[in-house]
């Protein structure tokens, strides 16, 4: 055997053996790959389950707040008991109890009793009273009405409050139980739309509470945000893309803007509290001072959006409009900013549903207080939707968890729609260049 | 409470219509002047530039005035109030005096006050009031003149030659400017307020007891004789806590996203991609008081029952459930970070290894990944100091008491707790509790300003070296 061929069998040996070292790892390589590409795809799935978990376990929590147990009461309206002259000021409280008293002779005992007239919630008198103004021919008579049940009637209705657990352990008693299986088998009580949670202010009875003061809340709040805001992020997107000359100045504001959009925001409720109400005296709770913090937070979203947006619009937009004589200020406004505005617009709902469901900046500046009248105006005392989840959430009462989810669920509803509009706005008007 | 004819809203309406009326009356008045000289193409701008000029000068001196007004009103009229008050009450100390001065605020709002209402409150009230209304009425009489008179006056300058397009093109720079100011504004306004209560507060406090103290125990004695109230302001146990918080959220988020972010960029076809990508962003979409809710009603009890079946004690307010909840939050965030990243590879660098013959989980863990490292980094010290910063999922499932403990079944506390429950309420605005949380302020947004900053020279860096 010669040694040029002794040479070229051994190379062969060694390719075939690298071949074969190649070959032995193969299966395992695949399986690795196989392997790596199943973390990725349960990495995905795991985060679309948490995300249906939480969409459903609020869903099942709230979909029965928007029910509400009434109960159906005889109330004689006595015409001693109520001045015709003076409608407002009869005593319709005692006239519920009475009817309730009337409606289970047996109980006589003074605590008894009390649990009795805490079946009706404490709205019901309001809503007699509501009657008998518009039905004053009534007065004399014996009529019939749904008045709201006290919230532990609802729950047990709604079988939130289980029977079958030891009486101790109980909200309800079995004598309140006992009274409510006898208006169940008279079929005077039933579960109606609850139109008060959605027409209310906040209440410490959760049979009375409502979204409503927190929603002009939130609408007076972001009206004030949208209107500071707008303007001065793209008019500062604008000088920033078009007109700042690049120098340190320029530079030293693009630096700050991109903090300011990663600080954290309850410092910017520590501003709020620091500048806005002790330093400028502004009134607490307000949603005008709301809306200040909630515009230097979302200034930098809407910037941000707006420069991307004048970005995306070709210099060949610029060149024409200056070559026929525009100056430049004429281009931007004529030319780019048309081009521009529905990016920018995106942007800026995209802000204003950041600013929306934002919470812990307001709880700095007081808007956590409990306020019971619908605010009406920018210096009224207001709470907002996101902190009316959050006070609903630290009430202990069953009644108020399904409120809070309830409230979640419209809070989520206002977020899809103006994200929804974003996407909307994204697909019309988007252009490629 | 009365409501006044000129209220502010209300003068503001009215300038509106001032504004309006005055473009319109410039223009009107440029059409004029050049009437029998040969119409508009004599003037040196187009009739709507002398109408924009004139409506610019109605309204942005007005703005100013009333802007600057309204801020100042508020604190000049309680100095006025209180320089007025009776003798006795003005030698009450300055947290009495605060309390004082709320009272009759409240009277003016008609709102219900604390204890009973003397004779020298109610005309101090009053008082209050008369100012008030005073100021308001001065206020729209000087608005009103200064708007008008600027509409007479660029009336009278309103000529041919007058160059309306520069003027205005000149101011609507001026007021782009003044814009792009706020953002600097803002940051000053942040740091002065934070620093100036905290710098109070080591007055108190001194700074190394803060940082290094290990007692966290906000509460201060109201009498000199109470039990148990001395209050601490060790800051370490409340970082940490922050910190173990955080570090849960982390463990949480950076696998699940870094994995989405892999498998989105590089296996994902088209159509999956678009529909799992919106589906994400939906979780950074929801408000974090949901998460919140979420954290606290639904987890917390989940891994306190887990746990007791398995025999662990695990307090109700339990680290674990705050941060796991945080880290789904933060999902979304650290993935599409990290797939704006993963996709700026270069195409080449994979096509390389691929064609070197390593798989594609080989392609990605050996080749892709070593390459985004220092932008996956940025993203992530973007994500923890976000986390650190995140407050309603711990304010309502995290607990209050401040342990320093590593174990993530105790109960733990925040930073952002500490500032909520310090400054939720109403507060007297010397005692060293409420000043110690704006020192946490301060602490808080160093921490995150240091994260974000090297965070984004990180990522800048990483940009530079692909483009």
């Amino acid at each position: 055997m010669n040694k040029s061929e002794n040479m070229a069998s051994s190379a062969q040996g060694r390719q075939l053996r690298t071949m074969d070292i190649v070959n032995r790892g193969l299966a395992r390589r695949y399986r690795a790959e196989r392997r790596f590409k199943r973390f990725g795809l349960s990495a995905i799935l795991l985060s679309l389950a948490f995300l249906a978990v939480l969409f459903i376990s609020i869903f099942a929590n709230g979909y029965t707040a928007f029910q509400q147990t009434f109960i159906q009461l005889e109330v004689f309206l006595d015409p001693l008991k109520i001045d015709k002259e003076d409608l407002g000021s009869a005593n319709y409280q005692g006239l519920v109890r009475e009817s309730l008293a009337k409606t289970f002779p047996a109980v006589k005992n003074r605590a008894d009793k009390r649990k009795l007239y805490g079946m009706v919630s404490s709205g019901a008198s309001f809503d007699l009273r509501k009657f008998v103004q518009k039905n004053r021919h009534e007065i004399g008579n014996t009529i019939r009405i749904w008045v709201p049940a006290d919230d532990d009637v609802d729950m047990l209705i709604k079988g939130h409050i289980l029977r079958d657990v030891p009486e101790s352990e109980r909200r309800m008693d079995d004598t309140q139980i006992a009274w409510v299986d006898h208006f169940q088998h008279q079929l005077r009580i039933k579960q109606e739309f609850n139109m008060t949670f959605f027409t209310g202010g906040d209440s410490r009875e959760p049979e009375l509470a409502g979204i409503w003061g927190a929603v002009c809340g939130s609408l007076y709040t972001l009206l004030v945000t949208l209107c500071l805001s707008f303007p001065i992020g793209v008019a500062t997107a604008i000088y920033l893309e078009e007109f700042a000359p690049t120098n340190r100045w320029t530079d030293v504001v693009e630096v700050n803007i991109n903090n300011l959009a990663a600080v954290p925001s309850i410092v910017f409720g520590l501003l709020g509290l620091a500048v806005f109400l002790n330093f400028f005296g502004l009134p607490r709770s307000a949603p005008l001072v709301g809306g200040l913090v909630l515009t230097l937070m979302t200034l930098p979203t809407i910037i941000i959006a707006g420069r991307a947006s004048l970005k995306s619009v070709p210099p060949s937009i610029r060149e024409a409009a200056l070559g026929i004589g525009a100056s430049k200020t004429q281009m931007v406004a004529h030319h780019v900013l048309p081009l521009a505005m529905p990016g920018m617009l995106t942007g800026t709902i995209i802000g204003m549903a950041q600013a929306l469901g934002e919470t812990a900046p307001l709880l700095m500046i007081g808007m956590v207080a409990f306020i019971v009248d619908i605010p009406g105006g920018f210096t009224d005392p207001a709470t907002v939707l996101p902190v009316q989840i959050f006070l609903w959430a630290d009430s202990p009462e069953r009644a108020f968890l399904e409120k809070t989810s309830a409230a979640i669920m419209v809070l989520l509803l206002f977020l899809v729609i103006m994200n929804g509009l974003a996407v909307v706005l994204r697909k019309k008007f988007e252009r490629r260049w | 409470m009365v409501r006044e004819r000129m209220s502010p809203s209300n003068l503001l309406l009215v300038l509106l219509v001032l504004t309006t009326a005055g473009y319109y009356l410039g223009r009107r008045r440029a059409f004029s002047v050049v009437k029998n000289d040969g119409g508009p193409r004599v003037l040196h701008s187009r009739p709507s530039y002398y109408g924009a000029l004139t409506a610019l000068w109605c309204a942005v001196p007005a703005l100013v005035v009333f802007c600057f007004w309204l801020a100042f009103e508020s604190r000049i009229i309680t100095h006025i109030v209180v320089a007025a008050l009776p003798e006795e009450m003005l030698t009450l100390s300055g947290g009495r005096l605060n309390l004082l001065v709320n009272d009759i605020k409240n009277l003016v709002e008609g709102n219900i006050v604390a204890g009973s209402i003397s004779p020298a409150l109610r005309a101090a009230a009053d008082h209050y009031q008369e100012l008030n209304a005073i100021s308001h009425a001065a206020l729209a009489v000087i608005v009103l003149v200064i708007s008008i008179g600027a509409v007479l006056w660029i009336q009278r300058c309103i000529s041919p030659g007058l160059r309306a397009r520069n003027h205005v093109e000149t101011l609507v720079k001026y007021i782009l400017i003044a814009c792009s100011t706020l953002a600097i504004f803002t940051t000053i306004g942040i740091v002065l307020s934070v620093l100036y209560e905290a710098i109070r507060f080591f007055k108190i406090v001194p700074i190394h007891q803060f940082l290094l103290g290990l007692e966290w125990s906000p509460q201060m004695a109201i009498r000199a004789d109470q039990v148990g109230a001395s209050g601490a302001f060790g800051v370490i146990p409340v970082f940490m806590g922050t910190l173990l918080i955080s570090a849960i959220a982390m463990c949480v988020s950076v696998p699940v996203g870094l994995m989405s972010a892999i498998y989105l960029c590089e296996y994902a076809d088209k159509r999956f991609r678009a529909v799992a990508k919106p589906l994400l962003e939906i979780l950074a979409g929801i408000p974090t008081v949901v998460y919140g809710f979420f954290a606290a009603l639904i987890v917390a009890p989940l891994i306190r029952n887990t746990g007791a079946t398995l025999g662990l004690s695990v307090s109700s307010e339990s680290a674990l459930a705050a941060g796991l909840v945080m880290g789904i939050m933060i999902i979304p965030f650290v993935s599409s970070l990290s797939d704006d990243v993963i996709n700026a590879v270069p195409q080449s660098l994979r096509d390389g290894a691929l064609a070197l013959g390593s798989t594609h989980s080989e392609t990605i863990c050996r080749v892709v990944l070593p390459a985004a490292l220092p932008g996956i980094v940025g993203g992530v010290l973007l994500a923890v100091s976000r986390a650190i910063g995140e407050t309603m999922i711990v304010v309502m499932a995290a607990g209050l008491s401040a342990n320093l403990t590593l174990n993530p079944l105790k109960t733990v506390t925040t930073i952002t707790v500490q500032i909520v429950t310090l400054l939720v309420g109403d507060q007297e605005f010397d005692s060293p509790k409420t000043l110690a949380a704006f020192a946490l302020g301060l602490l808080l947004f160093v921490v995150t300003l240091v994260l974000n900053v090297v965070a984004l020279v990180v990522v800048r860096k990483y940009r530079e070296q692909y483009e």
